[in-house]
């Protein structure tokens, strides 16, 4: 089995693995990180959505090897000393979630988006989650949510 | 998934050599097909040669007279490449449409080529564009590369380097794309080239094929309405859950028209 390393949410890990496993099986049984979600596991919903080196990228369309010395940021590694990120904290505020279950890809697609487009137009945010889908919300509040943070964010 | 013995190659003569050791061997560049088919068991591959990750074929040149596309650049780096939407406008805007913006940070332009799915935007733009097909073995015009549903002109083990675009004078890329998907149901590529005027259309057949009716309406006038009351036919296209051939018959003629505007 090989070793993959790579650094998730700011610790080094490394772990023997089948070349098989996908990235968001190493997260969630190797790591334990299940906050990043697998919604269809077909490339479609976005639940998975991680970033890597910034990027956001459906964990559950890589491989684990493949990711062999990049750096990975989960759900688990947007909120610093226990503060929230504010993504995060706009979807709280603007009930930007109903089940929760899309959220964390949800909110990491709206963070590498809102680093893309620091001032979005409600059709920039529209079109840049449709990797991202939600079966509660109707969309309505997530978009105010991200609208909210990218004022936050430009501080 | 069926398990496999996983590669990652330094270079294209790396890959080459890896390859070649197996006859069941895989690519893999962005894995956005590759992945989800393995996942259904759709294939089983022996060896994956991963090579995302060479620095040979990944970047963006853009000279006076053409763009030239790494074959392991990302779509996002191609739609966001202020150099290519200067030079061809309606490539850039046809990368920035593929599938999602997660999709887009993985997908790669050759992956896309050698995967040549009947719905895919980037044969329309190689097609209509008149592209060239750079590989480690030769260069394919683009007129020959595409050979029908999923089918290239590549050997099972050649690789994709790059793929020369020349700058059209003017060009233009619609697509009505498949709600759920982001597959186009139909997508039109209409260029004004030196070579004269080429529309290509993607999504409604098996493969991207060239509409030469509207190739000749449009190389006397190239105007929307040079289209008017040109029909294409039915015959051949795709049927299935998402529209009927007559559906795409028509889709073909508003998406070349919304096209030769968008080129204007």
């Amino acid at each position: 089995m090989p070793t993959v390393s790579m650094t998730v949410n700011g610790k080094s890990v490394s772990r023997d693995i089948e070349d098989r496993t996908l990235l968001v099986e190493f997260l969630r049984d190797h790591l334990g990180l299940t906050g990043t979600h697998v919604g269809c596991d077909t490339s479609q919903c976005g639940a998975c959505v991680v970033h890597i080196d910034g990027k956001s990228v459906k964990s559950c369309t890589m491989l684990a090897v493949q990711a062999e010395g990049v750096t990975v940021t989960t759900i688990e590694g947007l909120a610093t000393d226990g503060k929230l990120h504010p993504m995060q904290e706009a979807f709280r505020e603007h009930h930007g979630l109903q089940c929760g279950f899309c959220t964390p890809g949800m909110v990491m697609s709206a963070v590498d988006l809102v680093k893309r487009h620091p001032n979005p137009s409600e059709e920039t945010i529209r079109h840049g989650l449709e990797g991202n889908i939600c079966r509660c919300t109707g969309y309505h509040n997530i978009v105010r949510a991200v609208q909210a943070a990218a004022t936050n964010m430009r501080g | 998934m069926y398990n496999f013995t996983y590669h990652r190659a330094s270079s294209v003569s790396d890959a080459a050599k890896l390859l070649g050791q197996d006859a069941e061997s895989k690519i893999l560049a962005g894995g956005q097909t590759l992945l989800p088919t393995l996942k259904q068991r759709l294939a089983q591959p022996s060896h994956v040669v991963d090579i995302g990750g060479i620095g040979e074929l990944q970047g963006i040149k853009v000279s006076a007279d053409k763009v030239v596309i790494g074959a392991g650049t990302r779509h996002a780096a191609v739609a966001m490449s202020a150099e290519v939407a200067r030079a061809i406008p309606a490539l850039a805007k046809l990368a920035g449409g593929i599938g999602d913006p997660q999709v887009r940070n993985m997908g790669t332009i050759g992956g896309s080529l050698a995967n040549n799915d009947p719905a895919a935007d980037y044969p329309a733009a190689v097609l209509g564009l008149g592209a060239t097909v750079h590989t480690n073995k030769r260069a394919i015009a683009a007129d020959d590369f595409f050979k029908g549903m999923f089918e290239t002109a590549l050997d099972d083990q050649e690789i994709i380097t790059s793929v020369e675009f020349p700058v059209p004078q003017k060009a233009g890329y619609m697509k009505f794309p498949n709600p759920a998907s982001r597959y186009a149901m139909v997508g039109v590529m209409v260029a004004q080239t030196k070579a004269g005027v080429r529309v290509a259309v993607t999504g409604a057949g098996p493969s991207v094929f060239r509409w030469q009716d509207a190739e000749k309406a449009l190389a006397s006038k190239f105007a929307a309405a040079a289209l008017d009351g040109l029909a294409a036919k039915a015959d051949g296209l795709n049927s299935d859950m998402h529209g009927s051939a007559e559906y795409r018959a028509h889709l073909i003629g508003v998406m070349a028209r919304r096209a030769v505007a968008e080129a204007g």
